[in-house]
């Protein structure tokens, strides 16, 4: 089976001739080439190289030309710090004066020389894989992007105490997070990463997420030209989990605190369940670690198809060893191929 | 203090449900029969305490912890003005985030300090290991709290140990790498570890102590 063959089988909740791995690398590409993190993220070619050469040394099952979480706010004007061992962090909220909000404009994607280098990178892989890879892009919800355009603390107090401008930011995001994500997919991406931390069950309370949260993805994820995966990088979803299957979304990224045969059992034939080895940890496992946590995750959450391998956060930290991605990947192997060999 | 524990349920409840005037109802009845001080470290303690303990145990938002101690820290600092001579006598403390502009841990941590009646200087976000280290000298702080949000920003807690090595600061750490990852406060060289607001309060109180 092609990479794509063995994902599209899975999301149809079928086993197909092993389970897939999504070795969400983002700066592990940078290594690759011998560049530093910024200059790897300056241009599209080094995105475009380095995504193919971690595809060909760990046989990973998809393509993720994801630069970093706060490209987004960048192009509203906001600003990047880098660092050198680390991915690139958002710097102090742009929206210093909440009233703002009022007159702010999102940015067009087609304006934009940020997003550009990332659709261009896009493009470049889709050129080269076609419909062999999946080409999985990100976009970061428009009830969770807030966090880096005001801060956290007074995005929450918006929620619950400035409604009006909560309602007009949610506009504004939804617009900006529909044109970006179908501008992403026009280019060539397969699906679409829907980064939604903010509505994880570890921030707000499911009743909050129902109101907020739930309503923002329906509307926007009906909007985009393609499926998503839910993505609540690191934060929990069970106690939400009927409803974000609810929002039409095709697969859900899982915390490492979470109990994966529970939430594969919620999701069953309701959605994929992406996940969900732990990324923080995985800097130190050896070589047997990796095999364990591999196969009792494997043998925990791949039955019957419904499951895609990765990382609890959709960003492996840098810090992780080369060798500890060769491990993971060769226990895929071993231990991935359907029919399962549970004992 | 009349029936601690019915109080804090009562105190509780009307946090939980963002009643800002019902938990300042609480509050002030509680201080007719006690003082502004132990009302902040004996009731409003207790009831954030079991809040964050929620959150742990997953039956809470963290949403729901931040409202909670903003809404009585607001309530505390009426009664029990910041720099007041009635607050508890104490190490000279600061909190911060670490190399990065993720506020909302430290925000939470500093309310519930503070609606506890223990006093913290809030050094912001985006602070660097020398500046750090300065702020540390220049203020003789001896309990140093610090919030972080990414990986990377973990790992280099352990160069700030090394420049404050020749103090005799306690760094207290906190944020989501360390809750992944429950041996990462040892490797980057912390005292201590808060998984949540419940035991950031508990260890400054150990530390107070000692």
């Amino acid at each position: 089976m092609t990479s794509m063959e063995r994902v599209l089988t899975t999301l149809s909740h079928q086993e197909p001739d092993r389970v897939p791995l999504f070795l969400l690398a983002t700066m592990h590409g940078a290594k690759e080439l011998g560049l530093s993190i910024k200059e790897y993220f300056s241009k599209a070619e080094n995105v475009f190289e380095g995504q193919l050469k971690i595809r060909e040394k760990y046989k990973t099952d998809c393509l993720y030309p994801f630069f970093y979480a706060p490209i987004e706010v960048e192009a509203f004007g906001g600003e990047v710090i880098y660092t050198e061992d680390g991915p690139p962090n958002s710097g102090l909220p742009f929206i210093k004066d909440i009233d703002s909000i009022k007159t702010l404009e999102a940015p067009k994607v087609s304006e934009s020389k940020v997003l550009h280098k990332v659709l261009k990178s896009i493009e470049l892989l889709k050129q080269k894989v076609n419909n062999e890879v999946p080409i999985i892009a990100v976009a970061i919800s428009p009830f969770s992007l807030p966090v880096m355009q005001l801060g956290f603390d007074k995005y929450l107090e918006i929620m619950h105490f400035r409604k009006d401008l909560f309602q007009k930011l949610m506009q504004i995001n939804v617009a900006f997070c529909t044109d970006w994500a179908n501008s992403q997919l026009k280019a060539g991406a397969t699906a679409i990463c829907y980064f939604d931390p903010v509505s994880s069950s570890t921030i707000i309370p499911r009743d909050l997420y129902l109101e907020t949260g739930f309503e923002i993805a329906k509307r926007t994820i009906s909007s985009l030209n393609g499926p998503t995966a839910t993505h609540f990088a690191s934060g929990n979803c069970l106690p939400i989990i009927d409803l974000v299957a609810q929002t039409g979304t095709a697969v859900v990224g899982v915390s490492a605190n979470e109990n994966i045969a529970e939430i594969k059992n919620a999701c069953k034939n309701k959605l994929t369940v992406l996940g969900n080895l732990n990324g923080i940890e995985m800097r130190h496992w050896s070589k047997e670690q990796c095999y364990e946590i591999v196969k009792n995750t494997i043998y925990n959450a791949a039955s019957g198809g419904g499951f895609i391998l990765a990382d609890n956060h959709g960003e492996i930290p840098f810090q992780v060893p080369d060798n500890v991605l060769q491990n993971i990947s060769e226990a895929v192997l071993i231990y991935g191929q359907y029919p399962l060999n549970i004992k | 203090m009349k029936d601690l524990s019915l109080l804090s349920n009562e105190l509780e409840r009307a946090l939980l449900t963002l009643d800002k005037d019902l938990a300042e109802k609480v509050i002030l009845n509680a201080i007719k029969d006690s003082t502004p001080i132990d009302v902040a470290s004996e009731l409003v303690s207790l009831s954030l305490h079991n809040i964050g303990y929620l959150w742990e145990e997953g039956k809470l938002a963290l949403s729901q912890v931040y409202m909670s101690g903003i809404i009585c820290e607001e309530i505390i600092d009426k009664v029990l003005p910041p720099l007041s001579k009635t607050r508890k006598n104490q190490p000279k403390m600061a909190i911060g985030v670490f190399e990065d502009y993720h506020l909302l841990g430290k925000r939470i941590i500093c309310s519930c300090l503070r609606a506890s009646g223990i006093e913290v200087m809030d050094l912001g976000g985006g602070l660097t290991t020398d500046k750090i280290a300065d702020i540390v000298r220049k203020e003789d702080i001896k309990i140093l709290l610090l919030s972080v949000l990414m990986l990377t920003s973990a790992l280099h807690i352990a160069d700030l140990k090394q420049k404050l090595s020749d103090t005799d600061v306690k760094k207290v750490v906190g944020g989501a790498p360390f809750r992944l990852d429950e041996n990462l406060w040892k490797e980057v060289g912390a005292d201590a570890y808060g998984k949540d607001s419940s035991e950031a309060i508990e260890i400054v109180n150990k530390l107070m102590e000692a």
